[in-house]
């Protein structure tokens, strides 16, 4: 028997960064707030602490803090004449749970995307012509500009404290920043991280070839700060245990360190874990949500009403939520026609990995998710693309997170599997090897897209997501490209040999890339080719907001997050000062 | 001693496995704990009763889910997969074998954080493992007919040079023929990532005994504050490593200022 519950103003699905950031937002504006979260409850004490979370073992080979995935995996193929099967183990990506959602385990690499990007189509088409992508190729602007952006992107980094130094000022460039970012308005709230001796060396090789290093800008801390919600965070003291962990220390900005006990406190909100939200509820005109439907962990089945639903999960989640619900016309890639599910993209990542004689000791081991060096000389428009056959590009950087040695343990190419040969490499190179982190754009192509499976289900019984994806060719030439410009880098720092890995098809679920899945949930201004408007409303079900990293049409040379913390306020504020006051569609279709 | 009769336990494998119970292989010797057994008897006189205190570190794994075929296969395999050299011990005086043996025993080898519903339909290499076994039944099932198949040619794993051994193991991770519905390429490739995961994994799970693979690399292991270190450049970071058995003492990092957690 469904139990039906007492409306309230709001409904999130989700409570990770989005989630809790527009909760705290509108239970502080004085709405009722009820957030769902499908994991369970956790805290830097007790659940984060030593022992227990430094086990390699545990939580980078096991996954213990991701999504369920035996019973709640996602399907897939490269195309359309395969056949999906499940993902059977995470291994290409890596989609989190529980309260603070991915974040908890994140990286803190937290970058701006630039003005260029949130205009893509447009600015291709002027600065290169008309056809100078391939046809397939699907890209389009995001109807939002990085200007209307940038007091929400400041926002955000002075909500985690973030390390960095900034490169451009109000249009001033600064020694010792990127200078190739777009304007920023005010420094980063706290100086950059050490430099770890990788950075330094990849430092003096790309000045000497002319390039512009900078520090990574970092949510791991590099001094006590106290944001303005009046938390205290603490400094990184670069541990090595980041990606796939929680942080113990209070030092990687998370939900729970720069947000949870403000939404906590406040009445307005509550929590309840363990609710695997089934679908969205739509009225018999299908043109306003009525609440969720939810089955919580003992199995028993609610009706939260609702006046408004905002879908806050990780990217491929949110796609696949609006699908079990009817909000939206699903995307056929056949006619090209419908937008759920469309343009699901992802990030091109390929690697240089140099190695060093014996006496340069390298200290992987000594790092934090986000402390490395890196260039922006070779990322998204910042060098000229004529005949060259793609657009796009990667940064490239000695991003040194971690020596943890089930997953670090470096051989140059030519090296056996296993064995003596093998043994001798591993000892011989663990503390001598640098690698680079080429991060690469990926572009929206009409193939690529996620639907529900016709064959799969989750634990619940319902269809599981469906996701059809290859590299499209421009982002393999894009790789080959920026690849020799890292080896180069390689070269320059003086490693005896350096080995380039640039991304090649095909696709691959089964070796672990980035957990950086965009799009399916487009944002845009026009409602053929997107699923939400710029402020990310459904443009089928004003009453149902749709926010994640789903919402880029395409995905920039960056980690996604500082976008997706930047969006969030700005739909933050066209909730309180637009949407909320009066109810209904903030931009007429 | 007795030891219960299996199915594929055949006469000449029961032999040798009691052979080889009897007699310490030089790897395993050199993890025996003489020192700290002397140590232990100084503090207690021959005449007091010996007290729980310090128990001798065995010598042996205690195999609970390998039987004993599979577990002469499985010592010997692992040796060539990282055997004993120059830089170092090898993947038996690390207990790799033990690591496996409980992960096969344990939840991981029951399917833990594996999807387990049908169709059963095999793809393409992007697409991953589609094969209804968990590991404990993958490994069960490709270690018999591992074992049938090289009775059949005379001498047992364990009993072959090593050079051979490589051979036999190359030939399951490339020929990749058919161990009873097991691509022998998909075993190789799930005792080769098993084997690496115990010799690095942490020694609360029973491989890298006593941190020697960490040693061996300069890994400090689990917990370590670099905030002084890092920009140090080019020292090296002399340490004995640290497993996270060794902090557990209920230690809690807790911030003064800081809420422990609210709600």
């Amino acid at each position: 028997m469904v139990q039906r519950l007492k409306e309230v103003d709001v409904v999130v699905i989700g409570v990770g960064m989005v989630g809790s950031i527009l909760a705290k937002e509108l239970a502080a504006a004085g709405y009722k707030v009820v957030g769902l979260e499908r994991g369970s409850t956790r805290f830097t004490v007790p659940e984060f602490q030593s022992p227990g979370i430094h086990d390699e073992l545990r939580f980078d080979i096991r996954k213990a803090l991701m999504q369920d995935n035996t019973r709640e995996p996602v399907t897939f193929r490269n195309n359309t004449s395969q056949s999906a099967l499940p993902v059977r183990r995470w291994e290409s990506f890596l989609p989190g749970t529980g309260l603070g959602g991915s974040m908890v385990h994140w990286n803190g690499q937290t970058y701006r995307f630039q003005a260029n990007d949130f205009e893509l189509a447009t600015r291709t088409k002027e600065r290169y012509g008309k056809g100078f992508l391939d046809a397939d190729v699907t890209i389009q602007d995001w109807g939002v500009t990085y200007d209307e952006l940038e007091p929400h992107y400041d926002r955000f980094e002075y909500l985690l404290g973030t390390s960095g130094k900034a490169g451009n000022i109000k249009g001033q460039i600064q020694p010792g920043g990127d200078p190739h970012e777009s304007p920023r308005s005010r420094e980063y709230p706290t100086p950059p991280q050490k430099e770890h001796f990788s950075g330094a060396l990849f430092r003096k090789a790309a000045t000497g070839l002319g390039y512009h290093p900078f520090p990574q800008p970092s949510s791991n801390l590099s001094q006590p700060y106290t944001n303005p919600e009046g938390l205290k965070m603490n400094t990184c003291v670069f541990c090595g245990f980041c990606e796939r962990y929680a942080c113990e220390h209070y030092a990687k900005s998370t939900p729970q360190t720069f947000i949870l006990p403000v939404l906590l406190a406040n009445s307005n909100f509550e929590l309840r874990t363990g609710c695997q939200v089934q679908r969205i509820n739509l009225d018999s005109t299908k043109k306003t949500a009525t609440g969720v439907t939810y089955i919580d962990n003992a199995g028993r089945e609610f009706e939260q009403p609702a006046s408004l639903v905002i879908t806050s999960l990780f990217a491929i989640n949110n796609i696949r939520m609006l699908l079990l619900s009817g909000v939206g016309k699903p995307y056929d890639p056949t006619a090209g026609k419908g937008v759920v599910g469309r343009n699901y993209a992802y990030q091109t990542m390929s690697t240089v990995a140099s190695f060093f004689d014996e006496d340069v000791i390298i200290n992987p081991f000594m790092a934090s998710g986000a402390s490395g060096t890196l260039i922006n000389d070779f990322a998204g428009d910042n060098f000229d693309h004529s005949g060259l056959g793609f657009i796009g590009g990667a940064f490239i950087g000695a991003v040194n997170t971690n020596g943890r040695p089930i997953q670090y343990h470096p051989t140059p190419p030519g090296t056996p599997g296993w064995g003596k040969a093998w043994k001798d490499a591993v000892v011989k190179h663990y503390n001598h090897s640098i690698m680079f982190s080429l991060h690469g754009s990926s572009v929206s192509q009409r193939q690529n897209y996620a639907d529900l499976d016709p064959t799969y289900k989750d634990a619940w019984g319902q269809p599981l997501l469906r996701i059809t994806f290859e590299f499209p060719q421009n982002d393999l030439k894009m790789a080959a490209y920026v690849t020799a410009k890292g080896v180069e880098i390689g070269k320059a720092m003086g490693a005896k040999q350096v080995a380039g890995s640039p991304r090649k098809a095909p696709y691959t679920t089964q070796q672990y890339q980035t957990t950086h899945n965009t799009g399916g949930t487009v944002m845009g201004n026009d409602p053929s080719t997107s699923v939400v408007n710029r402020y990310m409303q459904s443009w089928d079900v004003p009453n149902v907001f749709v926010i994640g990293a789903s919402a880029y049409p395409q995905n920039a040379s960056w980690n996604p997050t500082g976008t997706l913390g930047a969006l969030t306020y700005w739909v933050a504020d066209a909730l309180k000062n637009k949407y909320l006051k009066n109810p209904g569609h903030l931009v007429s279709a | 001693m007795k030891l219960p009769a299996t199915p594929n336990v055949t006469r000449r494998s029961f032999v040798a496995s009691v052979g080889a119970a009897t007699v310490i292989p030089p790897a395993a010797a050199l993890i025996a704990n003489s020192a700290e057994a002397a140590t232990a008897a100084g503090h207690h006189p021959a005449t007091a009763p010996a007290p729980a205190a310090a128990p001798a570190a065995p010598e042996k794994p205690v195999y609970l889910f390998f039987n004993v075929a599979e577990v002469q296969f499985i010592e010997a395999a692992c040796e060539r997969l990282i055997p004993a050299d120059e830089s170092g011990a090898g993947a038996l005086a690390a207990w790799v074998p033990n690591y496996l043996d409980k992960q096969l025993g344990g939840a991981w080898g029951a399917g833990e954080r594996l999807y387990r519903s049908g169709p059963w339909v095999q793809g393409t290499a992007s697409q991953g493992y589609q094969l209804p076994f968990t590991p404990a039944e993958l490994f069960r099932t490709a270690l018999r007919a591992i074992n049938t198949d090289l009775e059949k040619q005379g001498p047992m794993f364990s009993e072959l040079s090593a050079e051979a051994q490589d051979a036999y193991l190359k030939s399951l991770e490339k020929d990749n023929h058919d161990l009873d519905g097991v691509p022998s390429a998909v075993f190789f490739d799930m005792l080769l990532r098993m084997t690496v995961e115990g010799f690095f994994a942490d020694p609360v799970y029973g491989g890298n005994r006593d941190m020697v693979a960490w040693r061996m690399i300069g890994f400090p292991g689990a917990y370590a504050d670099y905030y002084e270190a890092i920009d140090k450049h080019g020292v090296k970071f002399e340490r004995a490593p640290m497993s996270i058995g060794e902090d557990g003492h209920g230690k809690v990092h807790v911030h003064p200022e800081i809420p422990a957690s609210v709600g």
